[in-house]
């Protein structure tokens, strides 16, 4: 499904990491593989540390703080909060709705719609999209979008798959109607047959979680995890993005009518470096074009990585100039999504920790 | 290219003898999903390409024969 937009911009980027950083070598001892093994396989994805949140840190604690950091530095005002959107896959409760939560934390005002959406690693894409559609009507000129997961306590410490990876982290990106025409072209796409592919069995009401839920127990290939747990089919979700992101990139192209050597940067999900740099080979664009430095340096937190990606690569590049990009998520859902923008001006664009 | 094949296989899972006709690496569990991914890295820098991410599947891998016909076909020469 395709969508163009046309008066919209980010003008500000802020993504929120955790204080704590875990090394791939301080865990290797948990997984099944020899010394030897981990090590390659920290080289051939790109593993190196990730960011994990302190137990009870919830995503909401993440974009409080990251909001409060905004009011304080007056890059925000909080009578300007048309829409407050929630994506993530960590909500604080079944209900009510956490976007609700932190409208009223601050006591913004009552002519502000909440909403949550249940969305991983293209959730940013797709939040981009809502908040575009939503400033299609008058009365929203300012949405925040928050990006924000923290499933850090969902993975099993034995889980070679999962755990290496995993990185909990927010983002709050503040989306405005524009007085420059911005043309903005996005695609999202959806497969729910694949809905299972990644998934964590119980604690929701189809299997509550019970003491049966919380037995370990063994997969095929050696990993130790229990039914509360997040699973992973890797090579399923592998292949499920070889087969369907370069199609929609080359799509994004004709689209938009954008050639491929005119986009300045590829700011892609980051599940690790290998899955990167394959989906770069394939659609001809240079490794340095497109960062997979994401995993590496903080891990992987679902939707939050191509707002981390930006801020980290870009930083103030997109505060004093401006730039073509194309940005796509893919996972859960199976969903995946591209966005061919420009951006630039931004009032900030940074990364701060909690 | 089959002995450069069996030289790269050899030095990723040395415990296992793949000159022995008849085997299928996956199903006797002499290569993992991993263990691909480390081939594949090390495929793609012997033979100077890039294997297709679409045709990284379990089958291309299971014999030396699977994996030359892979390779010709992402074009090694």
């Amino acid at each position: 499904m395709d969508f163009s937009f046309k008066h919209k911009r980010i003008s500000g980027i802020l993504t929120i990491l955790p204080k704590k950083a875990v090394k791939f070598e301080d865990e290797m001892t948990n997984y099944s593989f020899s010394p030897a093994k981990c090590m390659k396989l920290k080289l051939a994805m790109g593993y190196n540390e990730h960011r994990i949140a302190e137990p009870g840190q919830c995503s909401s604690d993440f974009c409080k703080f990251g909001l409060q950091y905004l009011f304080d530095n007056n890059l925000l005002n909080k009578d300007e909060i048309d829409a407050l959107l929630f994506v993530s896959q960590s909500a604080d409760y079944y209900m009510p709705p956490t976007s609700n939560l932190i409208h009223g934390h601050f006591g913004l005002k009552q002519d502000c719609l909440c909403l949550d959406i249940n969305q991983g690693c293209a959730g940013f894409e797709l939040g981009l999209i809502q908040a575009f559609l939503l400033l299609e009507q008058p009365a929203v000129k300012k949405v925040i979008l928050m990006n924000a997961d923290v499933l850090s306590p969902k993975v099993s410490d034995q889980d070679r798959n999962s755990k290496p990876l995993i990185g909990d982290a927010a983002a709050i990106t503040i989306v405005e109607k524009g007085e420059e025409e911005n043309p903005i072209y996005a695609n999202i796409k959806m497969d729910g047959t694949g809905a299972m592919v990644l998934n964590i069995p119980a604690g929701g009401f189809r299997m509550p979680s019970t003491p049966e839920t919380a037995v370990m127990e063994q997969d095929a290939a050696g990993n130790f995890r229990s039914k509360n747990n997040l699973v992973m089919q890797g090579d399923d979700v592998f292949n499920f993005v070889q087969r369907e992101v370069p199609p929609m990139i080359e799509h994004l192209y004709v689209q938009s009518g954008v050639d491929r050597n005119e986009v300045d940067w590829y700011m892609f999900h980051q599940p690790n470096k290998f899955m990167l740099h394959k989906l770069a080979d394939k659609l001809g664009i240079p490794h340095e074009k497109m960062p997979a430095n994401i995993v590496e340096n903080f891990g992987n937190a679902s939707g939050v990585t191509v707002p981390t990606c930006i801020s980290y690569n870009l930083g103030d590049q997109l505060v004093n100039g401006k730039m073509r990009l194309c940005m796509a998520g893919f996972g859960v859902g199976l969903t995946w999504s591209s966005i061919m923008m420009e951006m630039g001006s931004l009032q900030f664009n940074k990364i701060i920790e909690f | 290219m089959k002995d450069q094949i069996i030289r790269i296989l050899t030095e990723l899972r040395p415990e296992f003898d793949f000159t022995q006709e008849g085997m299928n690496f996956i199903e006797e569990g002499m290569l993992d999903s991993f263990d691909i991914v480390n081939l594949v890295n090390d495929l793609d820098s012997t033979f100077g390409i890039s294997i297709d991410g679409v045709d990284i599947l379990p089958e291309n891998f299971a014999t030396v024969d699977s994996i030359e016909q892979l390779l010709k076909k992402n074009g090694a020469k």
